[in-house]
């Protein structure tokens, strides 16, 4: 052993890992690990409710054409923000979500409060072809969604899985959730799921 | 947060401060029996390791930056529950309704807090606030004259209204035409500020079960006949037999009633198209026209002001 200890950390790849790990892992326990106990997050604002069977299958649309990858949906507390978008998001609002889609790119604008901003008709003549309605727009256009239908076998499942997660469903959404999905077409469910957000805290 | 973890932020972000702060002290005393800037006594392809010291500019910069970061947790919240020396904080992120978030801005104006979000705004407020007072006291109708409200209106128009009306306000196909002076839910500076707070529904019911196949296109021919339009005479006159259910929404002579916002079928002006087969679609499967309300989202001020401009676009010059 040289006087140099730190010669130990350079030459054996073992030892390097663990303090890297260890360093890495400092940032997490201070910034991630104080959050999963602190009320903030947890309580949710006072007319959040779960979503429906039917915003809950649009929510997964929304996943599954990636509309997150243009759409943020986090208002940040600046007045550029919410004169446009309106009120800053609060954590209380994204209890439920799993997982969360705040998202970090804008080509579009923010969704957080777009829930009944527009008319239904207008959200579907918008994800026909945005620019029958916003000429300047370079949104691309999602026509199959009005000709897929949905069967809901999964539905109950996935609000099981959000139950357990501690999303207060009851046992008779859970058991209507097939119903209320089946044979709506996919842009109904993204629809009603466009038109839920950011309605509780307005 | 709870004291528990309020501490560990506080002994995890200083005891790393620290221990990097020792780890680099210790690294810049030389371990090796080299002479600094000699060799460490290997070479490959002629390249030879020498024993240099960390450079002063990256030790310096580094006891900057820890400085630095000493220095911000101090001054700004980040160890644990101190909100650091000066009561800095983005905005009120505890709230759980708009109203606890109004109260939340009092609350915190009157404890003397430093948040930043309700800093800007009362600064806004400032400088924006006695344009909007100044319109605040104006009927709509000046406001539709004001030039220099036109522009705000305008403003606010692209921004919240020409994703429907269009930035040129002719709507399009489902969505009305602003500026032809036509209002299904009224034209007057009251109905137009109405529809804009409160939004509007519109519900034309379906009529295939009711009329049948052959009736609706005879009632179609019919709406179509009251604009002057050429139709088939027979198919119309069939028509206006079946118009009683029409009339109870858009009135006995057809020109619609702004109550219920049944558009006049007599100015050959056509939310949903005017060829026999849009009209035929509409009377087949009805139409559920709907206005946003804006009273929430914009507040009394700003659909004042738009009120105004959405009267000027179809006010004659």
């Amino acid at each position: 052993m040289s006087k140099n200890k730190h010669e130990k950390v350079e030459k054996h790849v073992g030892w390097l890992a663990v303090f890297a790990i260890i360093a890495i892992s400092i940032g997490g326990l201070v910034e991630i690990t104080p959050l999963l106990f602190q009320k903030q997050v947890q309580e949710p604002v006072r007319d959040l409710k779960p979503y429906t069977a039917l915003q809950l299958e649009g929510r997964d649309i929304y996943i599954r054409e990636g509309c997150v990858g243009c759409h943020s949906q986090m208002i940040r507390p600046f007045r550029a923000e919410t004169e446009r978008y309106g009120h800053y998001s609060v954590a209380g609002e994204s209890v439920w979500e799993h997982p969360f889609l705040w998202g970090s790119k804008r080509t579009g604008p923010d969704l957080a409060r777009v829930g009944e901003r527009y008319s239904d008709e207008w959200h579907y003549v918008h994800l026909m072809n945005p620019r029958a309605v916003v000429p300047e727009s370079n949104m691309p256009g999602y026509p199959w969604l009005a000709e897929n239908t949905l069967d809901g076998k999964l539905t109950a499942r996935k609000m099981r899985a959000f139950q357990t997660l501690g999303v207060p469903y009851s046992d008779e959404d859970i058991e209507g959730a097939q119903a209320a999905v089946q044979g709506k077409t996919e842009m109904e469910a993204l629809i009603a799921y466009l038109q839920s957000l950011g309605t509780a805290l307005r | 947060m709870s004291s528990f973890w309020s501490w560990w932020i506080i002994v995890l972000t200083l005891g790393t401060l620290v221990g990097v702060a020792i780890i680099l002290r210790w690294n810049m005393k030389n371990f090796t029996d080299v002479e600094e800037g000699e060799s460490m006594g290997h070479e490959f392809d002629g390249i030879i390791e020498l024993n240099n010291p960390l450079p002063t500019w990256w030790t310096v910069l580094f006891w900057l930056c820890l400085a630095w970061g000493l220095l911000y947790l101090i001054l700004y919240p980040g160890l644990g529950n101190f909100k650091g020396l000066l009561g800095w904080q983005s905005s009120n992120q505890h709230v759980l309704s708009i109203e606890e978030s109004r109260q939340a801005v009092i609350d915190a104006r009157e404890a003397g807090l430093n948040i930043e979000y309700d800093r800007e705004l009362a600064r806004a407020d400032e400088v924006y606030g006695p344009i909007f007072q100044q319109y605040a006291s104006m009927e709509i109708d000046a406001i539709a004259e004001d030039r220099d409200a036109l522009r705000i209106g305008q403003r606010l128009f692209l921004q919240n209204c020409a994703q429907c009306h269009g930035s040129d306000a002719r709507g399009s196909l489902g969505f009305p035409n602003l500026t032809d002076g036509i209002f299904s839910w009224g034209g007057s500076s009251s109905h137009v500020y109405t529809t804009l707070m409160d939004g509007r529904r519109a519900q034309m019911p379906a009529f295939l079960e009711q009329l049948g196949e052959q009736g609706i296109t005879e009632v179609a021919a019919y709406v179509l006949s009251l604009s002057g339009r050429a139709v088939d005479r027979d198919l119309a006159r069939a028509g206006e037999q079946q118009f009683a259910v029409c009339s109870a929404c858009h009135g006995q002579d057809g020109k619609g009633n702004i109550a219920l916002g049944s558009p006049d079928l007599t100015n050959n002006v056509w939310l949903y198209g005017g060829s026999q087969r849009a009209v035929e679609e509409t009377l087949r499967y009805g139409r559920n026209g709907v206005m946003p309300a804006w009273g929430e989202i914009l507040g009394e001020d700003k659909v004042k002001i738009l009120s105004g401009y959405v009267l000027s676009l179809s006010a004659e010059d």
